[in-house]
């Protein structure tokens, strides 16, 4: 893969809890390469240390050994206005929105504030503007939502103001951990819609970081499985569903339940 | 349904509502009747807030405020459980012949207790004559024929995983054989790989006789389609259709059973580039009485008739299906989806 269409890569990137006996490895000696525009989905189990890669990966956490490369810069250390500029191009949205909120603050300031990381001086005028472009983009009427307070937004609406935020700022790489999991299959389509469209408009590359290996395939070009804190296997979403190759993968793929083939309970 | 099977749970025109402190009602159980044979496993499917853990709580007879009683009759093999005490349910139905094992099972176990302490302080509620080594030895017994280690009776909850919490707790809430079992998601919180382990441990207390009947409670349906024999799916507090699990599954006729058996995503190829539904609006207030159809405001099909009055259940190709516009399906042979253009 030609360096040019890398959008984001590891190179033996580990994190380690602890320390002596007591020492876990979450992440261990990890290296991937995300290409850009790429829907790719990050699955494992609980504990496999999917969510502290990603973490490690929006620069929240440090690793313990290892490299991340971002377009080509190795960003492992940077701190600071640095580090700033890389959250204008590495954005999130969690699993639970609700905790990704100030729940004092209403709807128009969670979006306002995330100019915080622009250098930009936009007048308010031209903030507005776009605050309400964006919660266009995610299907709100602005003057409907914008005075609103989280708990006054059900589940589904505040990952949308989530995603709206995203619109807002429109990073290079968007990490959406388990987005949809607190959300009714019902409502789940529109929010998976809603950040697909933003690959499609804005040319963000996502990565989703999830436990459901039906969601994954669904959105994603490419899987990543995870186990143990390795990547066990990597490659097509259609390739590893069909051909599972290492153990840990075929494991997994017996035991959720599918609705053609049999389930074997024996 | 053959005769030769018994009834072993008989719901009629349940109503459950909740009453606020400001005096308003939650009519989160309304008007749902339903027959559970024994050795029959039934699924209820439905999203967040539909009632079903509701449902699950108003069939034990026991009402704790702000859940409250309204109308209707469940019985549990023969004997009317509503308006019995609280004591007597505890004492001759709870635990013996209706085991409800709610969603955050695995943190009812005391942190502080070993589990065969937490175990003799249960069964001593139920049964207070029944001694410590009885209490043991039936526990010990019980999970050895589930396949569960007997040594996990001498360890802390913490020493646990959830997957292992969870059996423990539905090896130590069927010990009294209850008759019927209802399993409000018991795996919502676990990885694929300990889920299964929990679906057989219960398949296994059914396929050995331990309890008569089942009832799962999920919103995952890949789940229902492989251990029940019937599906019923549940919307806006009422059952909107029910029958056979292939059926329900493969060829959902309500429109909101088509839209929920469309939303599934499982690992299989072909359903990428499956166009998933996308149901406008959201279910309706349950503070008010609703006229007519309770998903009609999201209903592709929905016409003026469906919002005049209330819709009833009407027999349809073997299952039952709340919703006046059937023919219109049936007509249309082909499952008309909700998708976006």
């Amino acid at each position: 893969m030609s360096s040019n269409d890398e959008i984001i890569k590891t190179e033996n990137l580990t994190k380690v809890f602890g320390s002596g006996k007591k020492a876990i490895k979450a992440v261990d000696d990890v290296s991937i390469s995300i290409k850009k525009k790429e829907v790719i989905s990050l699955v494992g189990q609980s504990g496999s240390g999917k969510t502290t890669l990603a973490r490690m990966l929006l620069r929240l956490l440090k690793p313990t050994a290892g490299k991340i490369i971002f377009e080509g810069q190795d960003v492992t250390n940077i701190e600071g206005k640095e580090k700033k500029a890389y959250w204008r191009k590495v954005q999130a949205i969690f699993q639970d929105p609700y905790a990704s909120f100030n729940i004092f603050s209403p709807v128009k300031k969670v979006l306002l504030d995330a100019f915080k990381l622009f250098d930009n001086k936009f007048t308010k005028e031209e903030k507005w503007r776009m605050v309400c472009e964006s919660l266009e983009a995610v299907n709100f009427r602005p003057d409907e939502v914008a005075d609103k307070f989280p708990f006054e937004l059900s589940g589904g609406q505040r990952q949308r103001v989530m995603i709206a935020r995203a619109h807002l700022i429109k990073p290079e790489l968007l990490i959406a951990d388990e987005p949809t999991s607190m959300i009714d299959a019902n409502l789940r389509s529109g929010i998976l819609e809603l950040l697909l469209d933003l690959r499609d408009t804005e040319g963000t590359t996502i990565m989703f970081v999830t436990h459901d290996l039906g969601l994954a395939y669904y959105v994603s070009e490419r899987l990543l499985i995870m186990h143990e804190g390795k990547i066990v296997e990597e490659g097509e979403a259609d390739k590893i569903i069909s051909e599972p190759d290492h153990p840990y993968t075929k494991q997994l793929m017996a035991d959720v339940p599918k609705l053609s083939e049999e389930w074997l309970l024996e | 349904m053959e005769e030769s099977r018994k009834i072993m749970l008989k719901v009629d025109g349940l109503r459950a509502y909740y009453r606020t402190r400001s005096g308003e009602r939650i009519r989160a159980v309304d008007n749902i009747s339903f027959n559970l044979m024994e050795g029959e496993i039934l699924g209820i499917a439905g999203e967040s807030g539909c009632g079903k853990s509701t449902l699950a709580m108003a069939m034990s007879g026991l009402f704790l405020p702000p859940l409250t009683y309204e109308s209707g009759s469940v019985f549990l093999d023969g004997e009317n459980v509503i308006g019995k005490k609280e004591e007597e349910l505890r004492k001759k139905i709870l635990g013996r012949k209706y085991s409800y094992i709610p969603q955050s099972a695995m943190n009812a176990l005391n942190p502080t207790l070993k589990i065969k302490n937490f175990v003799i302080d249960l069964l001593k509620e139920h049964d207070p004559r029944m001694s410590k080594n009885k209490v043991l030895d039936l526990t010990t017994e019980r999970f050895e024929s589930l396949s569960l280690p007997p040594w996990v009776i001498d360890l802390y909850p913490l020493e646990l995983s959830g997957g292992m919490k969870q059996r423990v707790v539905i090896a130590v809430s069927t010990l009294m054989n209850p008759k019927v079992v209802v399993a409000d998601e018991p795996t919502s919180a676990l990885d694929v790989t300990s889920q299964k382990i929990v679906i057989k441990l219960i398949k296994e207390l059914f396929d050995e006789g331990i309890v008569k009947s089942v009832i799962f409670i999920t919103h995952e349906l890949p789940i229902l389609r492989h251990v029940c024999d019937r599906i019923a799916v549940m919307y806006a507090g009422e059952f909107v259709e029910i029958g056979e699990t292939e059926g329900i599954i493969f060829n959902p006729i309500h429109p909101y059973s088509q839209a929920l058996m469309q939303s599934i995503l499982v690992p299989e190829v072909g359903i990428k580039g499956k166009k998933l539904p996308n149901l406008p609006g959201s279910p309706p207030d349950l503070r008010k009485p609703i006229k007519g159809c309770r998903f009609a405001d999201r209903c592709y099909l929905a016409i003026e008739d469906c919002r005049k009055e209330a819709i009833g259940m009407v027999e349809f190709d073997g299952r039952k299906v709340r919703c006046i516009r059937v023919d219109h399906i049936k007509a249309k042979e082909e499952v008309v989806p909700h998708v976006q253009q």
